[in-house]
């Protein structure tokens, strides 16, 4: 690790985001300093960092805080150019379609993952699961035509959108069990299901995930706290 | 590409704010593109089609055929793909001040996306996109402080983003029933200092013709 540089993730242990960061740091084989937070009491140093969102992840890079993890990674990637390999492809117009894709799994298949699990309807949560297929085999798409055959997203090697999507992976794992659904299943997504399994095993990526029957517990504890009103003085 | 037009072609929507965000910055670093006005509100075109066809949507700007989608995307790409062009919106060897920058280019789509629920929507919903926008527009002004640019000295990456919104602001103090002025009187000079940039003048279209398409959209959604 470079000298002098400090770096401290303020996180929680079952969100996707802070495990892109996670995945990142591990790639790219540096240290950091992790803080877990407590979300329903939160710390007065993640306030202070992130003010505007005030949401996990924060990277405090030598006492200086950024926040949102799509932002997060290119700042690493950047910061520590000359450390292990990088997120983003050199050439300009393939580091477009990397943000492309990045912000496609944001902006559009995240959303519609949520909904399909946590919509407060029947008819919500069918629609959400609607949507999910759509994205799912939109990214599949992807991988088959910018991947072009290559293990990865980023090629040869994990890259950028192979970290923004691993990020969701505990939760994918963790789908079947408490939902009954495979949001990358081998028969409608065949490419998308073996980038996971190969993705998984990659020795910066396996010691990092969580642990899927806690994220299960979890999400089972999510769900009934969405189904039942909420105690008197209970914070959000 | 075989057969692809050389050059820069940006396909776009005139009165869309992410489009003006292209055409300033390209008019900033004087890159020469053509401009191709999108139909959005009737059948969209095989090229627009073809060149976006996840999300249909402009704006797509095509660097020899070939479509860059998404606005901050697009931003980044003329940052990246034409590297001597001046100026250059982001900080340059400075890691977490571009960080800072995409950060705040990425919230200032919120001043959109909360507008848009003020006029679409009524009762509690619009009560609490007034809230938001209100506390949105705290943020920024907070942000800029006495600063004459996001981008400190200069106008950079976060003005880019930000002053295309603008023009639609007198329509969200109506419709939020607040004053920009009022709740956030250094964006309001900001939004002023801006307008006075050619690259800003040139794409602007005036607040009641942006106003007049809130209501063309109104219509469309069958909202009163």
């Amino acid at each position: 690790m470079a000298g002098g540089d400090d770096l401290k993730l303020l996180g929680m242990w079952a969100s996707p985001f802070v495990l892109r960061v996670k995945l990142a740091l591990s790639l790219k084989g540096l240290s950091y300093e992790y803080v877990e937070e407590d979300l329903r009491d939160k710390s007065e140093l993640l306030v202070k960092s992130n003010p505007v969102h005030k949401k996990v992840p924060v990277l405090i890079h030598n006492g200086k805080p950024v926040s949102e993890s799509l932002i997060i990674l290119q700042c690493i990637d950047e910061a520590f150019a000359g450390t292990g390999p990088s997120l983003l492809p050199a050439d300009p117009y393939e580091r477009a379609i990397a943000r492309f894709w990045a912000a496609y799994i944001d902006d559009k298949m995240l959303p519609a993952l949520n909904q399909s699990a946590m919509g407060k309807t029947e008819e919500e949560r069918a629609e959400g699961k609607q949507q999910s297929l759509v994205t799912v085999e939109t990214l599949e798409g992807a991988l088959r035509d910018c991947g072009k055959g290559k293990p990865f997203f980023g090629g040869d090697s994990a890259g950028y959108v192979d970290v923004v999507l691993g990020g969701l992976l505990g939760w994918v794992r963790a789908s079947d069990e408490l939902h009954g659904v495979k949001p990358f299943d081998p028969e409608r997504t065949p490419l998308l299901a073996a980038w996971s399994e190969r993705f998984g095993a990659l020795e910066a990526v396996e010691p990092v995930m969580p642990d899927v029957s806690r994220l299960v517990e979890f999400g089972k504890m999510l769900k009934a706290r969405l189904a039942a009103p909420p105690a008197a003085g209970a914070s959000n | 590409m075989a057969g692809a037009k050389k050059g820069l072609v940006l396909l776009d929507f005139w009165v869309s704010p992410f489009g003006q965000r292209c055409r300033i910055a390209l008019a900033e670093k004087g890159i020469p593109y053509e401009y191709s006005e999108q139909e959005l509100l009737g059948a969209k075109s095989d090229l627009l089609l073809r060149s976006n066809p996840v999300h249909k949507k402009i704006p797509v700007l095509l660097h020899d055929g070939r479509p860059v989608c998404e606005s901050l995307v697009i931003l980044n790409y003329l940052e990246e793909a034409f590297p001597d062009a001046s100026p250059k919106l982001l900080p340059a060897d400075d890691a977490y001040a571009r960080a800072q920058a995409r950060f705040w280019a990425a919230y200032s789509d919120k001043v959109y996306e909360v507008g848009t629920r003020l006029w679409k929507l009524k009762g509690e919903p619009q009560a609490q996109a007034r809230a938001e926008i209100v506390q949105v527009l705290r943020n920024l002004d907070g942000e800029l402080g006495e600063r004459s640019f996001f981008g400190g000295e200069a106008f950079g990456f976060v003005d880019v983003a930000l002053v295309p919104f603008v023009p639609w602001l007198p329509s969200y103090e109506r419709y939020g029933e607040f004053s920009v002025e009022g709740i956030a009187p250094r964006l309001a000079a900001w939004a002023r200092r801006c307008a006075e940039r050619d690259s800003v003048a040139k794409s602007f279209h005036p607040p009641e013709k942006v106003d007049e398409f809130i209501n063309l959209l109104k219509k469309t959604y069958g909202i009163e």
